[in-house]
């Protein structure tokens, strides 16, 4: 305990960042901490989430009319392509498995860094690299990339979308490939040889388990990604025939080797959040996360199962086997399930401290909820027929990974900005902007679910009148811009924090890991000393004594006789 | 954006089928209010989907149905418990610090086991839906040939007669009511989805691969299909119609096309 004690007057000492290499600017640039490059990631992709979520918002000013005339057709494609691609491949994986990973995943293990900083700052410079390359499409001649982010072949063949946009689109994502990839290896590796004493595998925090799971993730499903793009790119420029009949190639092999990734990168951007979130519930609830091993075990179930389900969004293709897939995809409703059940059971008998991130945290809990409930439908092959490629799919991707990303994404945002600043943000703007965006984010996504039962499909920017949705399609937009609006608080918020600081102190919210043991914003080399690290909550059990967890047995009782580990 | 007024299945044959769910004085009040709740579109015991106007189809929405009383279930006990959590211990004193439980085996044995028996039990229903959609007839009363290309359709009927997508007119494809139809489905350039909101059905056209499927249409009337799966530039506008005729009345027609209307 006495370590742990001295820390507190070691950390305050004046700025012992000052004697580690160059500030401002010229700090950003040439960084290799992994504080300064998980900052790094956090801001560029939110502001990649701005550019996308603008596209969000011509889309649907778009779709507020049948005959809409607000963009040319060849624009709305160009628009939901990138806009899809981004959100996916820019905003919801660097948001948290390149930014809060990046930051907090260090810290809470408590080492000093990550294994490899060099390559770290390296993934970072791939990633603003790809995304810089892909919004660079919309001004080259014939425009971006317009076949829609899964690039179905022969669609995105030189043949039917001719043109530098389309190229480089796959140089970005390949460039964000690698960026993923190198960064996967980083945290796999930091996690599996930085731990400090005492951090046992069984005592990392929820969150650091699954970066740890994501990262392996990464490892099997982007190298997949990559090749098929570099196969894209030798069909288009270099007259191989991967993917065109003509040549005795196969389209529906672009869908099987897109969707190997594919599949696997939705838990890639899901189960980073989850994280965030069995971070924020037992913080916020002043109790233990419930049920740790079954949510790791759960966790490793989806990552398993989650490898073999592509195929799942070739149903209608014709050509996969029904069964297999249906039993695979609804069988990772039991694990998601344990996860939903296991937040609620962290949630039951605290003493729930209702404060912005856990706002954030429950809007997240009930929106990916709702999404569950349509993916286990989706995942029976006949109702897929009759809904496959319509709104009813997009209301479903929307609520489970938009809801995760921006619900628990936020959530993430407002639990650690006080550990990535030293300052607090406002309460009652944050509030503000929660209950906005949890309305207007629900009346956008509800309603797409009945345009879709109604048989509108997704990427048209046209329908007809007799397809009865333009009230519903007129309810979404209006949620959307409201949505859209939650934003401009946050950012309102965010000015205010910066023009007028609150200091937020070490350990603001009482929480309950490492990263909370030293001071914010951490210094350069994060600890000057650490708490013994004895059960999965450090911070809370020097803070709690009496409540310590290496006193207690699982359900809660005092143990008889106190040993250490 | 062309002009297209199809009679669609709304008007044409929503009352013929309601289930004897909702007792007739309750009708009203849960009409108004499934209404509301389910804004313009939908009433209350169709849960906003089509019926489906092939067997096909009526099996895939009786499935839709079916899991929707589960989600009612499932979201009831879910949000219920969620609810009641936040309600009953959301108002306790800051510093207080509650009993700190780690986990409890039995309630994690339940919350486990409960949810795979449910996906069980959608497993074997969707299987046995799925063989009777993907069921093919060996017998069909007609072989019908469909052509997706950018952007149109081509529909080809064993005597020859093929109607196609020309210009500002959407090709209507016509079926005899209550007769298995195969259908041969192919696609010239890209994938395109063949879909027909009112036959709860799609299915992709795909280069270098056919599809057979069967629709057995049990409703008179026109729908509208159209295009599902993004295939470049005026992906919108890929539209037809479906016209559900009399098997007297197809006759009919197929052979006053036959004379010279090929195109």
């Amino acid at each position: 305990m006495t370590i742990a004690e001295e820390r507190s007057e070691l950390a305050h000492e004046p700025e012992a960042d000052a004697q580690h290499g160059p500030t401002g600017i010229y700090k950003w640039l040439t960084s290799t901490d992994h504080k300064v490059i998980g900052k790094n990631y956090m801001y560029t992709s939110l502001v990649f989430l701005m550019i996308a979520g603008a596209m969000a918002m011509i889309i649907r000013a778009q779709l507020v009319q049948p005959n809409g005339h607000i963009v040319s057709q060849q624009m709305y494609n160009e628009l939901f392509t990138i806009h899809g691609s981004m959100m996916l491949y820019l905003f919801a994986g660097p948001f948290a498995f390149g930014g809060f990973a990046n930051f907090i995943l260090p810290l809470q293990i408590g080492a000093p860094d990550m294994a490899f900083p060099r390559l770290n700052a390296l993934s970072y410079w791939l990633y603003l690299t790809g995304g810089t390359t892909m919004l660079m499409g919309f001004f080259v001649n014939g425009g971006a990339a317009a076949f829609g982010w899964v690039s179905y072949a022969p669609l995105s063949s030189y043949t039917y979308s001719p043109g530098p946009g389309p190229d480089l689109w796959i140089v970005a994502i390949i460039l964000t490939g690698f960026s993923g990839i190198f960064t996967a290896v980083n945290l796999v590796t930091t996690a599996f040889y930085l731990r400090a004493p005492g951090m046992t595998m069984f005592r990392m925090p929820i969150f650091t388990w699954n970066m740890v799971v994501t990262g392996i993730l990464i490892l099997i499903a982007f190298p997949i990604l990559t090749a098929a793009m570099v196969m894209l790119y030798a069909d288009r420029h270099l007259g191989t025939h991967f993917f065109t009949v003509a040549g005795g190639g196969s389209p529906v092999m672009w869908q099987n080797l897109f969707w190997f990734f594919g599949h696997p990168e939705v838990y890639i951007l899901a189960l980073p959040y989850f994280g965030i979130a069995s971070e924020i519930f037992p913080v916020f609830a002043k109790k233990p996360i419930f049920g740790y091993k079954g949510l790791v075990f759960a966790t490793l179930a989806i990552a398993g199962l989650s490898t073999g389900v592509w195929a799942h969004h070739m149903y209608t293709t014709g050509t996969v086997l029904l069964p297999f897939f249906a039993a695979l995809s609804l069988l990772i409703a039991v694990p998601t399930g344990i996860k939903v059940f296991t937040w609620i059971g962290t949630l039951w008998g605290g003493n729930l401290q209702f404060r912005v991130p856990l706002l954030f945290a429950l809007g997240f809990l009930v929106t990916f909820t709702m999404g569950g409930f349509s993916g286990v439908m989706l995942a029976s092959p006949p109702f897929d027929f009759a809904v496959h490629d319509t709104y009813f799919v997009v209301a479903h991707f929307h609520q489970v990974l938009a809801g995760t990303a921006i619900f628990a994404g936020f959530a993430g945002f407002y639990y650690w900005y006080p550990k990535l600043t030293g300052r607090m943000m406002r309460e009652g703007l944050g509030k503000l902007q929660f209950w906005i965006a949890f309305i207007a984010f629900n009346m956008t996504f509800i309603p797409q679910y009945l345009a879709g039962l109604r048989g509108m499909p997704r990427r048209i920017p046209v329908y007809l009148v007799s397809d009865h949705v333009t009230f519903l399609n007129q309810v979404s937009s209006v949620g959307a811009f409201l949505t859209g609006f939650s934003f401009l608080i946050w950012l309102l918020n965010l000015w205010i924090s910066w023009r007028r600081p609150i200091p937020a102190g070490d350990n603001p919210w009482d929480g309950h890991t490492l990263e909370w043991a030293t001071s914010s914003p951490p210094p350069h080399h994060n600890f000057t000393s650490l708490p013994p690290i004895r059960s999965q909550r450090p911070v809370w059990d020097k803070n709690h004594p009496e409540y310590a967890d290496y006193t207690t047995d699982h359900d809660g009782t005092p143990k008889k006789e106190v040993e250490p580990r | 954006m062309k002009k297209l007024n199809f009679r669609t299945d709304t008007q044409a044959g929503r009352s013929g089928r309601r289930l004897a769910l909702v007792r007739p004085g309750w009708r009203i009040p849960l009409a108004l209010g499934g209404a509301a709740l389910a804004l313009s579109a939908c009433n209350v015991t169709d849960f906003g989907m089509h019926t489906g106007a092939t067997t096909q189809g009526h099996d895939i929405f009786s499935l839709y149905q079916t899991f929707i009383y589960m989600v009612i279930v499932v979201a009831v006990v879910t949000f219920g418990g969620l609810l009641y959590v936040l309600v009953r211990f959301g108002r306790r004193k800051d510093d207080q610090v509650p009993h700190q439980r780690h986990s409890n085996v039995k309630i994690e044995i339940i919350y486990t086991v409960i949810p795979a028996i449910i996906v069980g039990a959608i497993f074997f229903m969707s299987v046995s839906t799925e063989n009777k959609v993907d069921a093919i007839s060996p017998n069909p009363s007609l072989n019908l040939t469909i052509t997706a290309f950018q952007w149109g359709w081509r529909f080809t009927y064993p005597n020859g007669v093929s109607i196609v997508s020309q210009g500002e007119n959407y090709p209507q494809m016509v079926l005899p009511e209550g007769e298995t139809t195969k259908v041969k489905l192919v696609s010239k350039d890209v994938v395109h989805g063949f879909y027909i909101a009112a036959f709860d059905f799609s299915r992709y056209a795909l280069p270098g691969f056919t599809n057979y499927f069967d629709l057995t249409p049990n409703r008179l009337g026109t729908f509208v299909g159209r295009c599902s799966q993004l295939c470049g530039l005026y992906h919108a506008e890929m539209l037809f119609s479906v016209r559900v005729v009399t098997p007297a009345q197809f006759n009919a027609w197929l052979s006053s096309q036959g004379k010279g209307a090929t195109a």
